[in-house]
């Protein structure tokens, strides 16, 4: 049911993508028709069909910008967890991807370089703060 | 085409534009002074409704994630859906409050039984999930439960709004939807780090005790909880979280009376070290100290630990790592991995201050254990 549903998503968004390309041309003609209307010296005319297109571009790229915010709010993220191991006797340090069945203070395989079995010392996920705002207080 | 339009234009041009444009004006006044508010509305509905469709699609994707851990780990053998979706219409019903006295044991009991209700469930629908996994399946469940029921609350509002057309439904509705999606995106990434057993931020308190107690001697505490005898600084710490790594909280409060219990009520002071809530604008892993029984879930716990301090008139002290409702139930972040050293050495300063040496201190981590052993 989760799959079907997300695939009707997908469906519907594709769709209302289609009628707004085709707004977007239709609006793009609308403006080369002004155009030329303009240079058939038809002012009043061609200020009407420029108002026209002008609208209905600012109109269909507003959705589309629309549309793809929502799509791209509706996938949840994947965080990237690092596992780190170490070993207690010789301090030998390895970081790696967290993987099902890790937990802190876990042993694990033992050590490269002195056969002491090691330890999950940290498990943590680490943020990139994509733009950090100070504020003055 | 082209020749649509050079029609159009004609017929425009043989009215006064001035006409048209007065005309349209008073329109626009008709249409907003009758309308407006039914079209502020449409508009705060449609806002509703994409926050609802968002809801949805996260309540289906937990739903499937935890249906999908099931058959990973509890290797069941029949198809494990009907269960699933029949466990995330569970309630359980609080105690009558009218009478308050001894309303705390009641909603302990009512608690335990959900609690061996759920642990019974999960063993039926994943028979070969060991006890870590079992634990954690759980609190995969549990979030999976909060998601749906997030979902079905907001879509009453919507469905109510939408059919009264009440402006004050609609309005609440859309005045507390940016704190509800924040809570359902952190239930969301909660479920996820439960389905993998991964450390949450909430688990900021047990980490600490674990770090504090790892290499030493542990000893099982009612319920669920392990304690180590620690000496710190010449004193003598009982180290109490609950047991790991299945996702698990345990009894902190059984466990914290049995230990004060075990030594005559000769404890120099209590020292509690949890997760705590920030405000916007604080930093996140700030460590901070004060007094009070630092312990969250539905109150049992801290009533239990409030009770039995006063019998001895104990002091308590709490120790708080700040994070937000996001970070604490999402995988642990690095900030907060980072605060539990700075929590040991205010624990430490602590002990310093307001003990002796050869006192004994109980030094108790609360949060949920999941993905930290000890
Ligand atoms: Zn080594």
């Amino acid at each position: 049911m989760g799959k079907a549903s997300s695939s009707t998503a997908t469906k519907i968004s594709s769709f209302v993508l289609m009628i707004i390309f085709v707004t977007l041309a239709l609006s793009l003609t609308v403006l080369i028709v002004a155009l030329n209307a303009f240079f058939a010296e038809q002012e009043v005319f061609a200020g009407y069909l420029l108002l026209i297109g002008f609208l209905g571009v600012a109109f269909s790229t507003y959705l589309l910008f629309q549309t793809r915010r929502r799509i791209l709010s509706l996938r949840i993220e994947v965080p990237q967890i690092t596992t780190t191991i170490e070993c207690r006797k010789c301090g030998f340090k390895s970081v790696r991807e967290f993987q099902r069945g890790d937990y802190i203070f876990k042993e694990v395989e033992p050590c490269q370089k002195c056969n002491e079995k090691m330890l999950i010392t940290a498990i943590y996920r680490e943020v990139r703060e994509k733009e950090r705002v100070r504020f003055p207080f | 085409m082209f020749e649509l339009m050079m029609l159009l234009g004609i017929v425009l041009l043989q009215i006064d534009l001035s006409q048209i444009i007065s005309l349209l004006y008073i329109l626009f006044f008709v249409l907003f002074i009758f309308y407006g508010q039914r079209i502020q509305l449409q508009v705060t509905l449609r806002e509703v409704e994409s926050s609802l469709y968002k809801l949805k699609y996260i309540k289906d994707e937990g739903r499937r994630i935890a249906i999908e851990t099931i058959k990973e780990i509890g290797k069941p053998q029949t198809e494990p859906t009907n269960r699933v979706d029949r466990f995330l219409e569970y309630f359980t019903i609080s105690p009558q409050s009218l009478d308050p006295a001894g309303v705390v044991w009641k909603l302990e009991h009512i608690l335990d039984v959900r609690d061996a209700r759920f642990k019974d469930e999960v063993k039926l629908m994943a028979p070969a999930a060991d006890e870590t996994q079992a634990n954690n399946l759980e609190n995969t469940l549990e979030a999976a439960m909060a998601l749906n029921y997030i979902y079905k609350v907001i879509r009453h509002y919507y469905l109510l709004g939408k059919k009264t057309l009440s402006l004050y439904v609609i309005m609440q509705l859309q005045m507390i939807l940016p704190l509800v999606m924040r809570e359902a995106e952190a239930y969301a990434s909660a479920l996820k780090a439960f389905a993998y057993g991964q450390p949450i931020g909430d688990g900021a308190g047990a980490m600490v005790a674990a770090k504090l107690m790892h290499g030493h001697q542990t000893r099982k505490l009612p319920k669920d909880c392990v304690v180590a005898t620690v000496p710190i600084e010449g004193r003598t710490a009982y180290v109490i979280k609950a047991e790991g790594p299945g996702g698990n909280v345990g009894k902190i409060g059984d466990a914290i009376k049995t230990v004060i219990d075990e030594n005559e009520g000769k404890i120099a002071t209590i020292i509690m070290v949890d997760a705590a809530l920030k405000l916007e604008g604080e930093e996140i892993g700030e460590v901070a100290e004060g007094v009070g029984t630092a312990i969250g879930g539905p109150g049992v716990d801290q009533f239990k630990i409030e009770e039995s301090i006063l019998k001895y008139r104990i002091p308590i002290n709490a120790v708080i790592m700040k994070e937000d409702i996001g970070d604490a139930v999402s995988p642990m972040r690095k900030e907060i991995f980072d605060a539990v050293d700075n929590a040991i050495e205010r624990i430490k300063h602590v002990i310093l201050e307001r003990t002796k040496e050869g006192d004994k201190v109980i030094i108790a981590g609360a949060g949920n254990t999941i993905g930290i052993g000890q």
